[in-house]
């Protein structure tokens, strides 16, 4: 008993501090990466004893400003619910992560240990409940500053997630049906071997439409461009208009720790979680008949890593699709939610199903 | 009549568009990357990775007639060649040079400034005060930009301060001057 509380208690602060040091990371990669894509140099000026470490330190500078800064309430606002609801933004996404797999079950002192935080098998619906409830965090957010700019902003916002929240469910019902679980668990696991001969059996190769569709409706989740009409900073800044310091902080976490949360969900519905190309449990297993033995303790760790090498993968491509893409314009989302997106998906369920007929 | 480009259906679906985007921005994103790489071990150093100047490291570079802080130049006996006719003062379109003159016993020029200020907090850099002045007594050529100051008051000038003004390396006069033409000629109705 004691012992699987150690390991719930170790697995989550691991889980946890490497989620919330990516989501800083990105941070800093956002700024970087931005410059080095325009040509620029980037934030590069925090130094510690003239020392400027490719610019890390503004992560840190930035967490001191975020703490200091006057923690403002407009008089006008509803106290409560204003400062309700940041935590609404944050705390859903962190939770998210809890469902989805880093690796597979290892032994550790004789105890079995799952490498994600909640065992449920449920675990795609979870996520999408917790996306769900980040609705209230913008609507509230606006709703409470009693600001009519604020307000704009939050219905903008709110009107996009519920769009895209529908387009996202439908995607991923494609793949719930090819792998015939809700688990994540167990898809990360139906994607073990080989397709063909030559091709890792990825979820991408079953689900090619799914995954595109996934891509899109899931940055419109994380709100940045070119889906950023919730923030909008160029015109009505939505929501977050009367925050500041670590409030708005907090939002801005948020956004980072979804893209984390997706990119984690992205890599396990479609490229295979943990899983690392050819790497079945006693070694490499290459095509043309090639093996490569690996000792059995380094496998679960070898996917471990291969599950945040993923993760930082979409990481990179969802920042640089948010710094290539302008913002839509308010009635192209909507065209593109409702009249291609979803029909897309429904198109895709049902091809799906009929897949799954023809194979029967 | 204005016509508006419609999009075609390649271009209406997104995707070959969104791909092209960003095969122009992964482009940019590799070969950056890969140069800055280069250049922290010492290759390549001749092809730049970034466009930006870092300023304060590296000063800017300056063209020839780049007008910065105003100087205030001396005749060739020392004395300062300002005659306080104050056609600078008059043809400052923001107010920033304010001269207080003062009689000399000199036919020739007359006048010479007692006090000289230029206010750089309110000057916009045209150079009208440089073509202006007839006897070429205030120029723009030092060079000087950064002006950083802890307050405002620290941004008015005055006459001995730009009379130590130097020249600018490499710096040249403009509108160009024949210096000839400007040496003060004896008055015609001495008194």
């Amino acid at each position: 008993m004691t012992g699987e509380v150690v390991i719930a208690t170790v697995k989550t602060l691991v889980a946890v501090s490497t989620l919330m040091t990516l989501a800083a990371l990105l941070t800093w990669a956002e700024r970087k990466q931005s410059a080095v894509m325009q040509d620029r140099i980037g934030a590069n000026r925090a130094a510690i004893l003239g020392f400027r470490a490719i610019g890390l330190f503004h992560i840190i500078a930035d967490a001191i400003k975020m703490m200091t800064k006057e923690d403002y309430v407009p008089p006008f606002a509803n106290r409560f619910i204003h400062s309700l609801a940041p935590f609404l933004a944050i705390f859903p996404a962190i939770v998210a992560f809890a469902a989805i797999p880093m690796g597979d079950t290892v032994v550790i002192a004789g105890h079995q240990v799952e490498m994600r935080l909640a065992t449920m098998n449920i675990g795609f619906l979870f996520i999408f409940a917790m996306a769900s409830v980040t609705v209230y965090s913008v609507v509230l957010g606006g709703w409470s500053s009693n600001n009519r700019f604020a307000m704009l902003g939050a219905m903008r916002a709110a009107g996009q997630m519920i769009s895209y929240e529908l387009a996202l469910g439908l995607a991923v019902v494609g793949a719930v049906m090819a792998y015939g679980t809700l688990d994540l668990m167990e898809m990360a696991r139906a994607q073990t071997g080989m397709l063909g001969g030559f091709l890792p059996r990825w979820g991408i190769f079953y689900q090619p439409l799914g995954f595109l569709l996934l891509i899109t409706a899931s940055i419109a989740e994380t709100k940045r461009a070119p889906f950023d009409i919730p923030e909008a900073e160029s015109e009505i800044i939505g929501c977050f208009l009367e925050y500041s310091g670590m409030k708005f902080g907090m939002f801005f976490m948020a956004e980072f720790v979804t893209t984390v949360v997706v990119a984690g969900l992205l890599s396990t519905l479609y490229f295979g979680g943990y899983q690392v190309p050819y790497l079945l449990a006693d070694g490499f297993h290459l095509p043309f008949g090639l093996f490569l033995a690996v000792p059995a303790g380094l496998v679960p760790w070898m996917q471990f890593g291969s599950f945040w090498v993923k993760v930082v993968f979409f990481c990179w491509l969802l920042l640089t699709i948010r710094w290539t893409l302008p913002r839509f314009r308010y009635d192209q989302l909507m065209n593109l939610g409702w009249k291609i997106l979803l029909p897309l998906a429904l198109f895709n369920v049902a091809a799906t199903g009929a897949w799954i007929l023809a194979r029967a | 009549m204005l016509t508006h480009h419609q999009p075609t259906w390649l271009e209406r679906i997104y995707i070959p568009e969104v791909l092209r985007g960003l095969s122009v921005t992964v482009r940019h994103f590799t070969r950056n990357l890969s140069l800055h790489i280069a250049h922290t071990v010492g290759l390549k150093k001749d092809v730049a990775a970034a466009v930006t100047i870092p300023y304060p490291d590296v000063p800017a570079d300056l063209m020839p007639r780049f007008r910065g802080m105003h100087r205030l130049t001396r005749k060739a006996d020392d004395s300062i060649a300002c005659t306080a006719c104050l056609c600078c003062e008059t043809a400052c379109p923001c107010h920033a040079i304010d001269i207080v003159p003062e009689a000399v016993d000199d036919s020739a020029i007359e006048k010479r400034p007692r006090s000289f200020e230029i206010n750089l907090a309110k000057c916009s850099f045209c150079g009208f005060c440089v073509e202006a002045c007839p006897v070429d007594a205030i120029r723009m050529d030092t060079g000087i930009y950064d002006l950083t100051v802890d307050a405002p008051r620290e941004l008015v000038w005055g006459k001995e301060a730009l009379l130590a003004n130097p020249k600018g390396a490499g710096m040249e006069v403009y509108p160009p001057i024949d210096r000839a033409d400007l040496a003060p000629r004896a008055c015609s109705n001495p008194a």
